[in-house]
């Protein structure tokens, strides 16, 4: 590009920070966006499932059966929040929803457990299947290691299981998710106000204005992307800095990989932004197709949902995805430190995806501006 | 009120719509879309946990324990380690989410009437994941460990735990998923839609015309809302239909029930919609005003995918404004758990009290003064 090219580009990116800073409207997406995303990531988010509400059906009346509730209790993962002795109260409890658990203590319950063969039950409402997994499993955890406590020695499980977690060992669901909101601002940030700015600007006609300037199409492009390319770097340090001093994820990578693979990512997101351009009038239809694009990148690309969960052909899909692999990038980089030599096959699928996106996209965008 | 006015007004803004090719689009492809995704594409059940062993014992013992982890179906064995680097190295690159690793000693142990240990080294990153992987290892082992004999005699657990799912037997995130899709769903037709409906008069000029004729504002609002009512009761018996009998989501409960609380609710939701095209009166305002007002918290902090139980105390009292969550109750109880009007009739009340109020912001807040 000429150097008179280069000072084009700068007028535009000039006007375009201009613009954004008077449009309190754009203002707002930029920055509540972000914040109720990692509010609601930062601790909405969890899996810690503590004090669930639970219900007590004790049928047994002893000391033992109480002592059995109180160790369910002080584990600090279940609340009684009723007590009875007709199962009728505990249905009525589950069917609310007042309760997650019941816990049936049967008759002769203290007997049962001086000779070593005690059983209780536990109800679980399973309509949170993700809920009631973790439930069981405490619950089921808690009730085995009392009986082998009150049954005293000699009676310990011939088998143990010792777990360890890797990388994330509190099993702390926010280090998992926070990381994620990085790549997915960026890709709000870059994908829809790219695609915003310049329908806008064929919406009110001005771009007619731009076009019998002696910016060259390419030109146009670059100013048009650079401000949103800035301000997605922006956020990123600021997401990135909040990650890590508030909500205190580890970082145990280097910032420079992340810098160099969110450029990467910004290719495919003004790509998309780019392509959505092309084929919209208006900033209303912009919105919606790039909400329509969007979502379904979100859900398939393991912000939420494990893609090792999906069915072989949605993985395959989601290969097309980069949200997928910068997610890995990122989520690589932020708990296992992990370098090039792991992450190269990701950054190799996001210059692909950018470069393949980037170019279908400015050569639609010629043909219509043309 | 003249009901003549009220239905002309209302087949007016349907043939717009039905006109508008990507409100149409939003209206019918969008619930298809996020109901192929959510019933097929992704989910919360855990299969195949790709997992790597590392048998140091290499004992009969050893194998059958790790055959009882084959057998369980959850675990897929898809390579053998014989070092820690190798470990690490499978883990870093995030190839295998679980290794199994029996130390030397772990027939002797048993044979000798020890606790033998087994080790599970689970990729914690998905902290979500990787707590549910455990609970399956942990089962799979006390399972084992309650068949083996030692010394002649099972040694079964002092005190057991017979547990019982309700609702939702199989514990599957479909069940789960597709009750409460019905409430987002309705969310996007009743507040997205809607919200360009006034904006959409005042930006093209035709609010003038509207200021022009005899119809109240009452007659104006009801005749928006009535199109989208309708759009939006397909949809609910399109989704539950498809989830009943393409995904096999069990329904319970009271079809007729459902149909009445989908009802107010959806007017509610229309209601506000309106309500927020009304103020804004921009269409690019409107539908980013009602996307953070009802689509992302009916999505986020209703309960639908996150559980509120486990949100903190401050966010937890924001979701009691989430009209969402209340309807979710409804879909849930209704399809999973098959109670009737006895249990949700708090919900019910709000149902109706949230149509009420919809329909009375959207009235209050359209004028047809110009200027």
């Amino acid at each position: 590009m000429t150097k008179g090219g280069l000072r084009r580009v700068g007028v535009l990116v000039r006007k375009e920070f201009l613009q954004l800073a008077r449009d309190p409207r754009l203002r707002r997406v930029l920055f509540l966006v972000p914040i109720i995303q990692l509010i609601v990531f930062g601790y909405a988010v969890s899996t810690d499932i503590r004090h669930s509400a639970t219900f007590v059906v004790d049928f047994d009346g002893t000391a033992e059966a109480r002592r059995l509730v109180e160790v369910l209790e002080s584990s600090g993962y279940f609340d009684v929040v009723g007590r009875s002795r007709r199962p009728a109260d505990l249905v009525r409890a589950l069917d609310h929803g007042d309760a997650v658990l019941g816990v049936v203590i049967p008759t002769g319950y203290a007997d049962d457990l001086s000779r070593r063969e005690a059983t209780v039950q536990l109800l679980v409402d399973g309509t949170n299947s993700n809920v009631a997994t973790v439930v069981l499993g405490y619950a089921e955890r808690i009730v085995n290691g009392h009986g082998i406590a009150a049954a005293g020695a000699g009676v310990a499980p011939p088998i143990e299981l010792r777990d360890r977690a890797w990388f994330n060992p509190d099993l702390d669901s926010r280090d998992y998710n926070v990381p994620a909101v990085v790549g997915v601002l960026i890709l709000v940030i870059c994908f829809m106000l790219t695609a915003l700015a310049i329908v806008r600007e064929r919406e009110i006609g001005t771009l007619e204005q731009l076009m019998v300037s002696p910016l060259t199409p390419l030109e146009l492009v670059m100013g048009k992307a650079i401000p949103f390319a800035l301000i997605g770097l922006f956020d990123l340090v600021v997401v990135t800095g909040i990650a890590v001093l508030w909500f205190r994820v580890p970082f145990a990578g280097s910032p420079l990989l992340l810098l160099g693979s969110s450029l990467l990512f910004l290719l495919s997101g003004l790509g998309l932004g780019l392509f959505v351009s092309t084929v919209t009038r208006t900033q209303q239809e912009a919105f919606m197709a790039s909400y329509l694009l969007f979502f379904p990148m979100i859900l398939l690309s393991g912000f939420m949902f494990p893609v090792s969960s999906m069915p072989a052909l949605f993985r395959w899909i989601s290969l097309a995805n980069p949200l997928r692999h910068f997610l890995e990038i990122v989520r690589g980089i932020f708990l296992k430190g992990v370098g090039l030599a792991e992450l190269w096959p990701q950054h190799v699928a996001l210059a692909v995806l950018g470069v393949c996106l980037l170019a279908v996209a400015a050569a639609r965008f010629e043909k219509r501006v043309g | 009120m003249s009901l003549r006015r009220l239905l002309a007004i209302a087949r007016k803004e349907a043939l717009q719509l039905s006109r508008d090719s990507r409100s149409m689009a939003l209206a019918f492809a969008m619930p298809l879309l996020l109901l192929a995704i959510f019933g097929y594409a992704i989910s919360w059940d855990i299969r195949d946990i790709r997992t790597a062993v590392w048998d140091q014992d290499l004992s009969a013992d050893s194998r059958e324990l790790l055959d009882a982890f084959r057998a369980s179906g959850y675990f897929s064995f898809v390579t053998t380690v014989s070092s820690a680097a190798e470990v690490r190295r499978l883990l870093d690159r995030a190839e295998v989410r679980l290794v199994l690793v029996v130390p030397p000693a772990f027939a002797e142990d048993l044979g000798a009437g020890r606790t033998a240990a087994v080790q599970a080294l689970v990729d914690g990153s998905d902290a979500n994941t990787a707590t549910i992987v455990l609970a399956y290892a942990r089962a799979v082992v006390q399972e084992h460990s309650s068949k083996l004999r030692v010394a002649g005699e099972t040694v079964r657990p002092p005190l057991t735990a017979d547990a019982r799912v309700w609702y939702n037997e199989e514990l599957e995130s479909k069940n789960m998923i597709v009750p409460g899709l019905v409430a987002v769903i309705m969310m996007i037709i009743g507040a997205m839609l809607t919200s360009l409906t006034i904006a959409r008069e005042w930006e093209r000029g035709t609010m003038e015309q509207l200021a022009a004729t005899p119809v109240t504002r009452l007659e104006v609002v009801l005749g928006k809302l009535l199109p989208y009512v309708v759009i939006g009761m397909t949809d609910v018996a399109v989704i539950s239909l498809a989830g009943i009998f393409l995904f096999d989501v069990p329904f319970r409960g009271n079809p007729i029930l459902l149909a009445i609380l989908s009802f107010f609710f959806l007017l509610g939701a229309a209601g506000l919609g309106v309500f927020l095209s009304a103020a804004a009166r921009s269409q690019l305002l409107a539908t980013q005003m009602a996307m953070m007002a009802t689509y992302l918290p009916a999505l986020l902090l209703s309960g639908f995918m996150f559980a509120i139980s486990v949100m903190p105390k401050p966010l937890q009292l924001v979701t009691y404004l989430v009209p969402a969550r209340y309807f979710l109750v409804v879909t849930r109880g209704i399809f999973l758990k098959g109670v009737g009007v006895e249990v949700l009739r708090t919900e019910g009340l709000l149902m109706i009290a949230f149509a009420v109020a919809g329909v009375t912001l959207a009235v209050h807040e359209f004028r047809k003064e110009i200027g």
